[in-house]
C-alpha cells in the first residue's frame, strides 16, 4: 500500500503525547525483547533504535486492543489478528499502567465516540446542541451510528 | 519505514462508518493525468481504491498536519492537498461535481486528529463548566457507555469534583494528557483545564452557568481566557468561506 512516507516521518519529529525508552518485541518469530524509543504521537505509535532519529516503524492505532499482560508489560494487538502481538516491557508497573491508559484513548475512533457522548450530554442538560454555534452539527464524522456514504 | 499495512487495509475496508466516501480524479505524481479512483476518508487517513469494490486500498493519504487549498486546473472542481514540508508532495483531486467538491474539501480540512481532539476538549470543558454550575455540583448523569470508566487512582478520588466523566479527564497536574501538543497555551493549572484549584484549598463560589449567545460570538461562549478552539475553528471556517468565494469568483468568469 502506498502512503506519503515524508509526512509520516515529519509526524514522526513532533513533540508526543507520550514517550520513554521500553523494551519492545514484533510479532515475528523469534523476535526478543529490544530497547526502543517508542513515541505516541496523534494516532501513532512510532519506534525507533535509541541512536537513530528516523523511526523503524509505526503503527496505526485503530481497532487496536491494548491489553495489560503480567507484570510491567502490556501487548497491543489489532483486531483483524489477535495472536499477533506487539509487546512492550516498562521499567514499572505504574509506567505500564500509564502507557496502556495512554493508548487506549490514542485512537480517531475513541475521540469520536468521546465527542458524541459529550454531545449528548450536554444537549440532554441544556436541551441545545453544543455543535451548532461552531456550524459544524451536521458534519457525517459528528453522527451517531452509520454515515451517509 | 515500516507500517502495520495489513491493519490499515482492515481498517479501510471494514464496515466502521467512513466520513466521506466517493469517486474523484487523483492526478499522478510524475504523469499528469488523472486516475479516477474510490476513496474512502476515515478519520485522519484517506484512502483510495482501484475500484469501488476493490478488496484493499491501493493507498492512503495521511492527512495529519495537511492544508486543503482549491486549484487552477483545466479539470474544474478540483482542489489540492498539501503538506508544510518543502519537498512535501501536492496530492491533486478532482471531484465530479460542485457539491462534491465542496463536500470533500470541508471534511479534509476537519479530518486531522489535532482538530477532533480540540472539539472534544472544548465540549468536555462546557460540560464540566455547566456540573460545576449552582444546581449541578457533582450530580448528574452516572450511567457510562462501556468503554469509559473513571480511573480509580487515589488522587483522582480526592478531586472528585465530575465522578461520572470519563477517564479523559485531567491528569493529577491539572492538564489534560494531550495538553504539551497544542503548545503553551494550557499552562498547568490555568482555567481551561477546569482546575480552579489543585491544592485542595476551597474553591470560590460557582459562578452562575454562562448564557450561549446565539451568533457569533463565540468567545463568550468559553472560559475569558483565550480560547485555541474558537480560534483554531474560526480559521478553519474562514478558510473554507474563502475557498468557496475563490471558485465562485472564477466560475463567473473575470470581472469585465
Amino acid at each position: 500500500m502506498r502512503y506519503n512516507e515524508r509526512e509520516l516521518l515529519s509526524l514522526a519529529r513532533q513533540p508526543a503525547e507520550k514517550a520513554a525508552e521500553i523494551r519492545m518485541s514484533v510479532p515475528k518469530k523469534g523476535s526478543v525483547l529490544k530497547k526502543r524509543l517508542v513515541k505516541l504521537v496523534v494516532n501513532f505509535l512510532f519506534y525507533f533504535r535509541t541512536d537513530e532519529a528516523e523511526p523503524i516503524g509505526a503503527l496505526l492505532l485503530e481497532h487496536c486492543r491494548i491489553t495489560k499482560e503480567e507484570e510491567n508489560i502490556f501487548s497491543i494487538s489489532f483486531i483483524e489478528e489477535p495472536e499477533r502481538k506487539y509487546c512492550f516491557e516498562c521499567a514499572t508497573e505504574e509506567q505500564c499502567q500509564e502507557w496502556v491508559e495512554a493508548l487506549k484513548r490514542a485512537s480517531y475512533e475513541f475521540l469520536r465516540r468521546s465527542l458524541i457522548f459529550y454531545r449528548n450530554e450536554i444537549q440532554k442538560m441544556t436541551g441545545k446542541d453544543p455543535l451548532e454555534q461552531y456550524g459544524i452539527s451536521e458534519e457525517a464524522r459528528f453522527q451517531l451510528g452509520a454515515h451517509r456514504q | 519505514m515500516k507500517l502495520n499495512e495489513r491493519s490499515l487495509a482492515f481498517y479501510a475496508t471494514c464496515d466502521s462508518p467512513a466520513d466521506n466516501a466517493g469517486f474523484l480524479y487523483k492526478r499522478g505524481e510524475r504523469h499528469t493525468a488523472y486516475h479516477r479512483r474510490w476513496f474512502v476518508l476515515k478519520g485522519n487517513m484517506l484512502f483510495y481504491f482501484e475500484e469501488r469494490d476493490s478488496r484493499e486500498p491501493v493507498g492512503v493519504i495521511v492527512l495529519e498536519g495537511c492544508n486543503v487549498e482549491l486549484c487552477d486546473s483545466a479539470e474544474g472542481f478540483a482542489f489540492a492537498i498539501r503538506f508544510g514540508g518543502s519537498k512535501s508532495r501536492t496530492y491533486v483531486l478532482a471531484a465530479e461535481s460542485q457539491a462534491a467538491m465542496e463536500s470533500w474539501v470541508k471534511s479534509l480540512s476537519r479530518a486531522s486528529f489535532d482538530y477532533m481532539r480540540l472539539v472534544v476538549r472544548e465540549l468536555e470543558k462546557q460540560l464540566q463548566e455547566m456540573r460545576l454550575g449552582p444546581a449541578g455540583g457533582c450530580g448528574g448523569s452516572r450511567e457510562l457507555p462501556g468503554p469509559w470508566k473513571p480511573r480509580p487512582s487515589g488522587l483522582e478520588q480526592s478531586r472528585e469534583r465530575l465522578p461520572a466523566l470519563p477517564a479523559i479527564l485531567p491528569k493529577e497536574n491539572g492538564c489534560a494528557v494531550w495538553n504539551n501538543v497544542l503548545g503553551a497555551d494550557r499552562p498547568p493549572g490555568s482555567s481551561g483545564c477546569g482546575g480552579h484549584d489543585e491544592e485542595g484549598t476551597p474553591r470560590p463560589p460557582p459562578l452562575p452557568p454562562r448564557r450561549r449567545v446565539s451568533n457569533g460570538e463565540a468567545g463568550a461562549a468559553v472560559a475569558e481566557s483565550p480560547s485555541t478552539f474558537c480560534r483554531l475553528h474560526e480559521q478553519y471556517s474562514r478558510e473554507v468561506a474563502r475557498l468557496r468565494q475563490d471558485w465562485q469568483q472564477r466560475r463567473r468568469g473575470p470581472r469585465p
